[in-house]
């Protein structure tokens, strides 16, 4: 299998088809309009459906009927239209659908612009939507790893009947780098889902819902989510180290900004700064543990974003007190070089 | 070996289309390589640029601070992003439409009428093929030959195919034009 230059746009909706896709709804929005557009291409020919939907709400509820029916479905934004599903994402959490969903971050607040962001860090982990749920959230760093993360999503998904995100940004979407593509799953891997609406002739019908008035009833409905996310927080926790092992100064960063933070760490070690690189995949779980484990004996851990320090909680959460814990973050769609974070990394380690 | 390039101009000069071509000439030659493209509102008449990196380990950072190398299609080009060219980079600018040279004395400068040969060739677009030529020739990063496959293969993806011969002439034309001016170095 040869390389293929593709955008991430593109590779996130080839690897989406490779998956088994069957069924894509979405309304477009700059950055992330190749992938509405791969699609609409691609998907028809390929025995899916492609449907551009009215709105984002809509799409989000067409995503939850396809759902429901037992197929491979997934919808895909930005900032701005991904604020519009949370209703509906939600609601497939409530009702255990798998589904993917992608979110190619745009800066915000508001309308705010079209360059690349990471500012919806607390909507996709601790949930946009009402009621107690989760997403798994996994971030892409490079275009490769979001055509892998992809069909991972929907594998997981299905796994554990917990709607999954694909949290990335602009950068990644527009920018192209050779991917190996991983060749299309063979459907009849993907496990059965006898819970799904699929015509109850001679067997007692599916009940496909949300909704359980009777409050002991819908606790116990979310007993059943919260022992599944425990179940996720156990075995999918993701992430990737780089140079941590005799790190003095440790730098978290997911997604893009993980990258470019890549390449400060080369920079930095030729400069004789021991610096090393936690990389979150999965955003939610977050990797707390391996973290916690680092910060025992690296003295620093500067987390890198591309908000106001979103994923910084988490980072502080995990080490509580046992390191100190700067932030580096950059706003409105600003993008930092890498000579721009080796400059901070500069103000944290002794001369 | 990391080579970061940059290219620069108006809207319309293909200069998304001479990265990408660089790109997917770096990755057939078995090299890492990214393009990130400028995607905001500028692309609309304003100016265009996007980074490209080759290199033969993974690629951290797709964006450069300092890039080893520039195309500037236009003086705006030159005049933004001279300064972030790498001590001992080139620059590979457009003679036809720059009225100067680059200021900075650590970079080796490439003046190079891409408008004037593109149109001795017959065809004003193929000007980013001329430039693309140039820096192909200046910065050793990819064979030639190699090259011209990728522009092919690109153009006869967008049902191009006819004009693969004049892009293939309009590379040449920009490789000798830098072999010119830099004789054997």
């Amino acid at each position: 299998m040869s390389r293929v230059l593709m955008r991430g746009n593109e590779a996130i909706a080839e690897a989406a088809i490779r998956a088994g896709l069957k069924c894509y709804f979405s309304y477009p929005i700059t950055p992330q309009g190749e992938l509405v557009e791969y699609m609409a291409r691609e998907l028809p020919k390929r025995g899916g459906v492609f449907l551009q939907a009215e709105s984002e709400v809509a799409a989000i509820n067409m995503v939850y009927g396809a759902a429901a029916a037992g197929v491979r479905t997934m919808t895909s934004s930005s900032s701005p239209g991904n604020s519009l599903k949370q209703e509906g994402i939600s609601y497939l959490a409530g009702a255990r659908l798998p589904a993917v969903i992608v979110n190619v971050m745009r800066g915000g607040p508001g309308l705010g612009n079209i360059a690349p962001a990471q500012g919806d860090y607390f909507q996709a982990t601790k949930g946009g939507g009402h009621g107690d749920y989760r997403l798994i959230v996994l971030a892409p760093s490079t275009v490769p790893e979001a055509a892998q993360l992809v069909m991972l999503a929907f594998d997981l998904s299905d796994r554990y009947r917990v709607p999954a995100m694909i949290l990335t940004d602009g950068m990644l979407g527009q920018m192209m780098e050779p991917v190996e593509l991983p060749p299309p799953v063979d459907e009849a891997t993907i496990p059965e889902k006898p819970w799904a609406l699929t015509g109850a002739k001679g067997r007692p019908p599916n009940v496909v819902r949300s909704f359980e008035l009777e409050p002991r009833k819908l606790k116990e409905m979310n007993l059943v989510l919260q022992e599944t996310y425990r179940e996720i927080e156990e075995n999918e926790v993701r992430w990737e180290e780089v140079e941590t092992e005799d790190a003095e100064i440790l730098l978290v960063a997911h997604g893009t900004v993980g990258r470019i933070v890549k390449t400060v760490v080369r920079q930095a070690r030729k400069e004789g700064i021991k610096a090393g690189l936690l990389r979150p995949i999965s955003l939610w779980p977050f990797p707390y543990g391996p973290l916690r484990r680092l910060a025992e004996r690296v003295p620093t851990v500067l987390t890198v974003e591309l908000s106001a320090g979103q994923m910084w909680e988490d980072v502080r959460l995990a080490v509580e007190g046992r390191a100190k814990t700067p932030f580096f973050g950059e706003l409105g769609g600003v993008v930092p070089t890498p000579r721009e974070i080796l400059s901070e990394v500069k103000k944290h380690v002794p001369a | 070996m990391e080579l970061g390039v940059i290219f620069a101009g108006f809207g319309g000069q293909g200069i998304l289309l001479a990265g990408k071509v660089l790109a997917r000439a770096g990755m057939d030659q078995g090299l890492e390589v990214t393009w990130l493209p400028s995607y905001g509102p500028e692309m609309r008449g304003g100016t265009a640029n996007c980074t490209v990196v080759l290199a033969d380990q993974p690629i951290g950072s797709p964006i450069v601070d300092a890039p080893r190398a520039l195309v500037a299609m236009n003086l705006p080009s030159l005049d933004r992003f001279e300064p972030r060219v790498a001590a001992e980079g080139l620059i590979v600018y457009n003679g036809s439409l720059i009225p100067r040279d680059p200021k900075r004395e650590d970079v080796q400068g490439i003046p190079v009428p891409v408008n004037d040969i593109a149109r001795e060739l017959g065809n004003a677009r193929v000007i980013n093929m001329v430039a693309l030529g140039a820096l192909v020739r200046a910065s050793g990063v990819v064979p030639l030959e190699a090259v011209v496959a990728a522009m092919a293969r690109e153009m006869r993806e967008r049902g191009r195919d006819r004009l693969i011969e004049i892009n293939r002439q309009a590379l040449e034309r920009g490789f000798n034009e830098a072999e010119k001016l830099l004789g054997d170095r």
